[in-house]
């Protein structure tokens, strides 16, 4: 009896340790919540200007840029998930990942090859247990990603992007300005060093969580490349702005074609920071989640456990006096 | 006199929006004046370069503006860019170290050109003197 009241309190000191160590990390991961959420709304208006501007040239029928228009038969698409680098975080990964596998199979399934590139640490160790060949991973930031981490990024899915479903990504070297083979385009944009020999992707995709709200967020996978235009963008675009708008006659400096190469990698940026940053809100609100649920049940486990060693405690009680009565009538008989 | 809506717009937030009669920027292809009534257009800005705004109500100020670029329609003006800071926010101090670090050299050609290029626009912006 002596032995399990102890072990009891031993029980019950471990899970308060537990308990005060999850409501610690559910008070940061609040804290983060607003700040990321503030990030998210203060990035959105470049996001959204960035896609509207784009969106308008293309309807506008401005230029047959690979950016705004799809490609006959895509061989191969790059598949873009964003991860948290740390676990304790509920479903949070298992949810972005499931749809990852969702939308590979779909893919595959249309005939069009993969290339996949995973940001954050659980997303990189999920695809390196199962030995899938990664095209490109980045770690680090998941939690409070800033601009040049997106670049980095999304630098390497341009260069991809650029080179096209059946060439592999080359760095132009410095002799060898002209490149050859129709897909391959001449630009400004230079690849970064780590896309060389990538295989070239027709489309790009992002998987990632949106942040709705601190109570709601969705894993959302999304066509960043070629530009989707969605029937209910344009069917928005109706509604908000005059028709005025939407019949005038684009003015491009410089040509519609070198002006988007050039915006090009822009583009990717600031979609793959948006993904980044709404990623990262989510992150927080997952992980205040699972910490809260954590910190509800570590204490709920102490209650339950006080009852018992409390049980424990008088039934030893009990049997003492029970002795002492039962030793006391011995001698006095 | 006839307004527009301007906005600049950063990365990371909405540097400025309001109401103003003039805006000026450098392109890629030279120095350009936008008033209310403009055709509409979209046009990249030089990689590192400065942006006028005269506000309806209040003075003109300046802002130096990285890698950006301004879409244009007959009411409004947006300039979108990856780094874009205020006149009033510049370090001026910061900006000339910058530049005369930049201007001393370094082994990567590439990058000082490019931080030699941004301390200029920020001191102009700023409505110093850069030199050259």
């Amino acid at each position: 009896m002596a032995a399990s009241l102890r072990v009891l309190r031993r029980r019950i000191r471990s899970t308060k340790n537990i308990a005060q160590i999850t409501k610690a990390m559910e008070m940061v991961a609040a804290s983060r919540i607003a700040k990321a959420q503030a990030r998210v709304q203060a990035a959105r208006p470049y996001s959204d200007e960035f896609t509207h501007v784009l969106t308008t040239a293309a309807k506008a029928g401005a230029s047959d840029h690979p950016l705004l228009v799809a490609r006959e038969e895509p061989s191969r698409a790059g598949v873009l998930v964003v991860t948290s680098d740390r676990g304790l975080c509920g479903g949070y990964n298992a949810n972005v990942l499931r749809e990852t596998e969702r939308v590979l199979r779909e893919l595959s399934d249309a005939g069009k090859q993969t290339s996949l590139f995973v940001i954050g640490g659980k997303g990189v160790a999920y695809f390196r247990f199962r030995n899938r060949e990664l095209s490109g991973q980045w770690t680090g930031f998941s939690e409070v990603p800033d601009y040049p981490n997106a670049t980095r990024a999304a630098d390497t899915l341009t260069a991809t992007f650029l080179a096209g479903g059946e060439e592999t990504v080359q760095r132009p070297s410095d002799d060898d300005e002209q490149q050859e083979g129709g897909s391959s385009r001449s630009t400004s944009f230079v690849p970064p060093e780590d896309a060389e020999g990538l295989d070239g992707v027709d489309e790009l995709h992002v998987v990632f969580t949106a942040f709705n709200s601190v109570a709601s967020q969705t894993v959302t996978s999304r066509q960043i490349a070629p530009l989707e235009l969605d029937d209910e963008g344009s069917s928005e675009e109706e509604s908000s702005s005059s028709s005025e708008e939407r019949e005038a006659e684009y003015e491009f400096e410089p040509e519609p074609e070198v002006l988007f190469d050039r915006l090009m990698p822009k583009y990717l940026r600031a979609r793959v920071f948006a993904a980044l940053l709404d990623a990262a809100a989510s992150e927080s609100a997952a992980r205040q989640r699972a910490m809260k649920a954590a910190t509800d049940n570590a204490n709920d486990l102490v209650d339950n456990l006080t009852r018992e060693a409390n049980q424990a405690r008088q039934a030893q009680i009990t049997q003492e006096i029970s002795e002492i009565v039962g030793g006391a009538n011995a001698l006095a008989e | 006199m006839a307004e527009m809506e301007v906005a600049i717009v950063g990365v990371e937030k909405r540097l400025w929006s309001g109401q103003a009669n003039f805006v000026s920027a450098r392109t890629v292809e030279g120095d350009i004046g936008l008033l209310p009534g403009h055709q509409p257009m979209i046009a990249a800005l030089n990689e590192a370069g400065v942006v006028r705004i005269d506000p309806t109500d209040g003075e003109a100020f300046h802002a130096a503006v990285f890698g950006g670029f301004l879409s244009v329609t007959a009411e409004s003006v947006t300039i979108l860019a990856e780094l874009a800071e205020l006149a009033s926010e510049i370090d001026v101090a910061a900006a000339r170290d910058e530049l005369q670090r930049a201007e001393g050299g370094g082994d990567d050609v590439d990058d000082t050109a490019i931080a030699a290029a941004r301390a200029r626009a920020r001191l102009r912006a700023a409505g110093e003197n850069p030199g050259h």
